[in-house]
């Protein structure tokens, strides 16, 4: 009867945890960032790679911990079962010195965990160094728009859905929301932190590998709130540079006549009311749409509707002919657009480059 | 506990002594006032959350909105400090109506519960008065952070003024149906209790709210 | 019991005589049993509701992509699922056998105020069935049990949704503080002669301080969900950032509410895994003092780590140590706790009945959501597991493998002293069995979920980030749960008529609720028993009593943990229990109709407002929220002036 107890309840969970170790262990190699694209366990960024260690670090003590107790358990079940016949047992009250010890190693443990914590929480919210590229976010329901200032700070750049960073150039995001709660998360890069309206805040990381990451909205925020996706894009050498600057040029002239006719229905039709895009200076806008995302450069992003869909002209299509049906609760409506229009909208949005 | 206190329960089996030798009802009501206490802190911690947060006009005391407009100050600190006056008059009424029910004062009874009763109507009466004035003064509960928390703290306080006024009157009826003996003096205690605590809450938001600048 | 005295009265007072049987009986009743009965067997409902939700959630994330509910109705069942669970199933689980068994417990005939307890049954019952309604009709809450705002405001929210989730907690929270004042008093007040603090039954004491946090955490949260009933309905700007609102200050009343109602949750199974672990180790329960003590803290220091639930709002880094010390600081009362159970168990001679399985089931279980709880207080690194799968797997293993294996543990404990019939251990032991694997493969593969980047609260996700079969795996789990559970629902109505007579004491148990017949008469105790000692059962005086057993279970009583039939001795009640309080002369307060009324009147103050704004068009039931007032005002009148109480 014991050892059936024993047998079945525990199994469940002592190769899981054996699994959970094998699988951490195993689990920083490219192989694993494969299968795994938004794993927290391939850091790249010197904040992430902080958040890791922590991480490691008390998992091992926590996981210590766990078989200590476990294996007392399983112990005391075989050793101390009712037998028929057993003596009456011995009828202890407790134990001072035993539960003095029982206080004073847990609080040790803690305080081994307590320190680098503490250490961590300074470290990971220091001020931004100065030559940091600063980056402003805001949260909208539900897609990202990312603010730089460029020529100076006499111009903005205003894009979405896709941030761009340097490898090696410390950045911060200024983060605040539009509408209601978000959560700004790339796990590669580092920890979340909400984005919160009437407030700023902010995360620093230096990214250190090149690359494109994935992350999303981390604070419920309504109907489509698991399709708040964003990309971000670390550029090694000048790439990001040449980003920003090509990003700063106004929206390209259109060259042949269907594009041209997209471009009408974009800035004369229902899409002005909500989106902009840029077209002389960087100051001065040809639409006053803010509500969505900016199109100035529309064409370049990998992906639309926040990070749900590659960036192409099937998908493109899908969205425009209905977008609440691809994100549920979308402020974008279905604009009734004949297939013809969709045709010259696509076609246009995609020479935005 | 031991057998003579046993032969008391035999002797009043409804009410059998309690462990504490605190009436049981007035434990409960102690508790309640615990509880009633977080109810007032969170309201009163809202309030000084947004103490100095409004976007517009008009404030408490004259001063700068947020969005950095002047605004007008809206209390008129005398008048209140009076009806507190009045609030703290009727604590002394209850402590007096009490007294009487202990001591079979029929006549003293009535006379201090409606008095005391007629002393909260009097502060529900300023506290319209100054409703009324801000409502026209163009503060609602819709106008900004102050309009909202202070409406809500002090509408809260008065609710409760007006439930014990219903209940010091409730008594003081029954006193003048000659059913409030010093046998249910329990029962004007615990009024009593309910009447101080409200009163009490008032000297904290009368301080926090008027007074601190 | 050496001696007892009689505090039974020579002759009864003119009291109504007892309707016993039929429905008006229990609508009626103000016996602390039947109450506890009656939020035995709503919470077991709601505890089925609040599964079906659970499946709605797992089977629409078996599979990416999947389209089985809409994302509207997902969030209407996450959200529902949570309070389902918390405020009408488990807290009122918790709160049947703070009913039935604290006033046996302690040696008191009923509650310090029997018609309070009967109305907090009757507001827990219809604010029950308000959330309920909102979920049938999908109307339920959308935005999380959290609410955190602004999405709770009016223009993000225009549906009656938020409404059913202010108005219908506004409903349970209050029943909640009706009831903690009233146990606060009878476990203060109503104990029997002799039975100092410290010699209070350890459960008990675990009642006694999660009421104390009840009657003040819910009082925060009252102020709170008023604030923000006043935003949606009156206009306020509380909640609202356009103008001025603080979003944040919405989450630190909710955390000061949320954080202790973690331990509202948890301290009272402490309790029950206290008295489980020493009756089926035959040895009394390992340092009790310290044992009281460790919760007093804990419960004390549940007051000053909420912000722990905040560690990504950007309160600053002094904020973040201070409240990432405070957690860790609450592990180690916690590790005193797990390490006294242990200790209690060292040198037994443990018994597995299915209610001592669960309570070691417990025990590993809640180390685990220990562990990865103190993994959250790493601010830092919590970061990266706020939000995401991780803390989904963290709290269900508090909330599953703690406050629901606990309560398993208390239901086969405690259920023949309610039914005077033992529950099925062969059908117990595949419960436990089912239970264990279902949970941890339900729950298990969460944690992965959450390092390997989904956030929780989501309604899909695509098939290329590597969670698929981890999210099958854990929807497979959660139709195991299913499946088990209906195996303990079939247990308890097959067991409560059929299961074999337990007599007084199946279980050898030392407290006092084990002294009398089972199910108890209505009087609980024909005298009021005086105590000596902890364990009045247990004790050398208690041994002179003939039936009482010592520290031991007669060897037959072993016979039920194979599933045989024969079961201890079989006792049935005597004749003397069958007689009523009545021929013996005892006093009880007669039954009483104004506390369903009563609660049906804060129904109506209530509900009537949930139809201000329904379908855009104004339906403004003003009148039903006046006659609900009157209706209150009448009610307690009546209920002052009612005589025999």
């Amino acid at each position: 009867m014991k050892s059936r107890a024993k047998s079945s309840g525990y199994s469940p969970w002592k190769p899981a945890f054996g699994l959970a170790l094998l699988t951490l262990l195993a689990g920083c190699g490219e192989d694993h960032l494969q299968t795994y694209p938004q794993t927290t366990f391939a850091p790249a960024s010197d904040f992430a790679r902080e958040l890791d260690w922590l991480f490691k670090y008390t998992l091992v003590l926590g996981v210590l911990v766990g078989l200590f107790v476990f294996g007392l358990l399983g112990y005391i079940m075989w050793r101390f079962r009712y037998q028929p016949g057993n003596p009456e047992p011995e009828q202890v009250h407790g134990n001072a010195r035993l539960e003095l010890l029982w206080t004073f190693i847990p609080a040790l443990i803690l305080a081994a965990i307590a320190v680098p914590t503490v250490r961590s929480i300074f470290n990971t919210q220091r001020e931004a160094p100065a030559n940091a590229l600063i980056v402003e976010v805001r949260g909208y329901q539900w897609w990202w728009e990312f603010r730089y200032a460029v020529n100076g700070g006499r111009d903005t750049v205003v894009t979405a859905n896709e941030v761009h960073v340097a490898v090696g150039t410390p950045v911060q995001l200024r983060m605040t929301s539009g509408d209601v709660l978000h959560s700004f998360w790339v796990p590669q890069m580092g920890g979340k932190r909400d984005v919160i309206p009437n407030k700023v805040n902010t995360i620093n990381f230096t990214p250190e590998e090149p690359g494109v990451y994935l992350g999303q909205c981390a604070e419920f925020c309504g109907d489509s709130h698991a399709l708040m996706k964003m990309r971000l894009v670390a550029h090694e050498g000048d790439g990001f540079q040449r980003w920003l600057q090509n990003e700063s040029e106004p929206a390209p002239a259109p060259r042949d006549s269907a594009v041209m006719l997209g471009k009408q229905l974009v800035t004369k039709g229902a899409c002005a009311g909500c989106h902009t895009l840029r077209y002389g200076a960087a100051k001065d806008s040809a639409t006053l749409g803010r509500t969505g995302p900016n199109l100035t450069h529309f064409g370049r992003r990998r992906t639309l509707a926040a990070g749900i869909l590659e960036n192409n002209a099937e998908n493109l299509s899908k969205w425009l002919k209905n977008p609440p049906e691809v994100k549920p609760g979308a402020l974008m409506p279905n604009l009734n657009l004949k297939d013809e229009e969709i045709r010259y909208i696509v076609a246009y949005l995609q020479t935005l480059q | 506990m031991s057998i003579v206190n046993a032969a008391d329960h035999a002797a009043n089996p409804a009410h059998l002594d309690t462990s504490t030798g605190l009436d049981n009802r007035k434990m409960a009501f102690w508790t309640f006032i615990g509880s009633e206490c977080l109810l007032f802190g969170s309201l009163i911690a809202t309030y000084l959350a947004y103490k100095g947060r409004s976007l517009v006009g008009p404030l408490p005391h004259a001063g700068r909105t947020l969005t950095g407009q002047q605004a007008e100050g809206i209390l008129d600190i005398p008048l209140t400090s009076l009806s507190t006056f009045v609030l703290l008059m009727s604590s002394l009424g209850m402590v007096l109506a009490l007294a009487a029910v202990q001591r079979a004062d029929r006549k003293g009874a009535i006379t201090w519960l409606f008095a005391t009763a007629g002393l909260g109507l009097v502060f529900l009466g300023f506290q319209a008065y100054e409703f009324n004035h801000f409502y026209h003064a163009g503060l609602t509960l819709q106008t900004n952070l102050f309009g909202s928390t202070f409406f809500l703290l002090t509408g809260f306080h008065g609710a409760h003024v007006l439930v014990g006024v219903i209940y010091l009157g409730t008594l003081g009826m029954l006193a003048v149906k000659n059913q409030l003996g010093p046998e249910r003096s329990m029962s004007v205690e615990i009024a009593g209790l309910y009447w101080h605590f409200v009163d009490v809450i008032w000297i904290v938001i009368f301080a926090l709210v008027y007074l601190i600048k | 019991m050496a001696s007892t005295a009689t505090v039974a009265a020579p002759h009864a007072p003119a009291a109504a005589p007892h309707t016993e049987t039929g429905v008006w009986s229990w609508i009626t009743t103000v016996d602390h049993k039947r109450i506890g009965i009656l939020y035995f067997f709503s919470s077991i409902f709601y505890f089925l509701v609040g599964g079906i939700e659970a499946l709605f959630i797992r089977t629409q994330l078996i599979v990416p992509e999947n389209n089985f509910i809409s994302a509207d109705l997902y969030n209407q069942m996450f959200t529902q699922h949570a309070l389902t669970m918390i405020f009408l199933a488990l807290m009122p689980l918790t709160a049947a056998f703070f009913n039935y068994i604290v006033p046996l417990q302690i040696g008191a005939r009923d509650v310090a105020f029997p018609r309070l307890n009967a109305l907090s049954y009757w507001v827990y019952f219809f604010g029950g069935l308000m959330l309920l309604f909102a979920a049938v009709t999908k109307m339920a809450p959308n935005v999380g049990w959290f609410a955190y705002a602004p999405i709770t405001e009016r223009q993000y929210n225009p549906g009656p949704n938020v409404d059913f989730y202010v108005l219908g907690l506004q409903i349970v929270g209050l029943s909640s503080i009706l009831a903690g004042i009233n146990f606060i008093v009878t476990i203060l007040n109503m104990r029997a002669p002799g039975m100092r603090l410290m010699r209070m039954p350890i459960f008990t004491w675990m009642v006694l301080i999660t009421q104390v946090l009840i009657v003040t955490a819910m009082a925060v949260f009252t102020i709170a969900i008023t604030q923000l009933m006043f935003d949606r309905m009156f206009g306020t700007t509380f909640f609202d950032p356009a103008r001025g609102g603080d979003p944040l200050v919405w989450q630190h009343l909710f955390w000061m509410f949320g954080h202790p109602e973690v331990y509202i949750l948890i301290i009272p199974i402490f309790g029950m895994i206290s008295e489980v672990i020493p009756t089926f180790s035959r040895k009394p329960l390992f340092g009790y003092n310290v044992m009281v003590f460790a919760s007093v803290l804990i419960g004390w220091l549940g007051w000053g780590v909420w912000s722990h639930h905040m560690f990504a709002v950007g309160l600053g880094p002094i904020a973040d140590a201070f409240f990432a010390l405070s957690t860790m600081l609450i592990a180690i009362p916690t590790g005193i706790k797990i390490f006294n159970w242990i200790g209690t168990m060292w040198g037994g001679s443990i018994r597995f009945t299915t209610s001592m399985l669960f309570a070691v089931a417990f025990i590993a279980m809640f180390t685990l959501g220990g562990i990865s709880g103190v993994m959250h207080s790493v601010a830092p690194s919590d970061l990266q597991q706020t939000d995401t799968y991780f803390v989904v797997a963290h709290i269900h293993y508090v909330f599953f493998g703690g406050t629901v294996l606990g309560l398993f543990a208390g239901i086969y404990f405690w259920f023949p002293k309610l039914f005077g019939r033992l529950m099925d251990e062969k059908l117990g032991k595949i419960h436990w069995v089912g239970t264990m694997v279902g949970m941890n493969l339900a729950f298990f593969p969460m944690h992965y979920l959450g390092m390997y980047g989904q956030p929780r609260r989501t309604f899909t996700y695509p098939g290329d980030l590597g969670w698929n079969w981890m999210n099958l795996m854990s929807t497979l789990g959660a139709y195991l749960l299913a499946l088990v559970t209906g195996v303990f629902v079939w247990n308890v109505i097959r067991s409560a008529r059929k299961g074999a007579i337990a007599g007084d004491n199946p279980w050898g148990a030392a407290t006092l609720e084990w002294s009398i017949p089972s199910p108890p008469p209505v009087y609980n105790f024909r005298e009021i028993p005086i105590v000596h000692s902890r364990m009045p059962l247990w004790e050398e005086d208690a041994s002179k009593e003939p039936g009482i057993p010592h520290g031991k279970v007669a060897e037959d009583v072993n016979a039920i943990t194979v599933g045989g039939t024969q079961v201890g001795e079989m006792e049935y009640p005597d004749a003397e229990s069958k007689m009523s309080a009545h021929d013996l002369g005892i006093h009880l307060p007669p039954p009483s109709y104004w506390p369903i009324i009563l609660a049906f009147g804060i129904l109506l103050v209530f509900g009537s407002l949930i139809f201000r704004n329904l379908d855009g068009a104004l339906h403004n039931l003003w009148y039903l929220s006046v006659a609900g007032v009157l209706l209150v005002a009448v009610s307690i009148f009546k209920w002052a002036f009612e005589p025999g109480h």
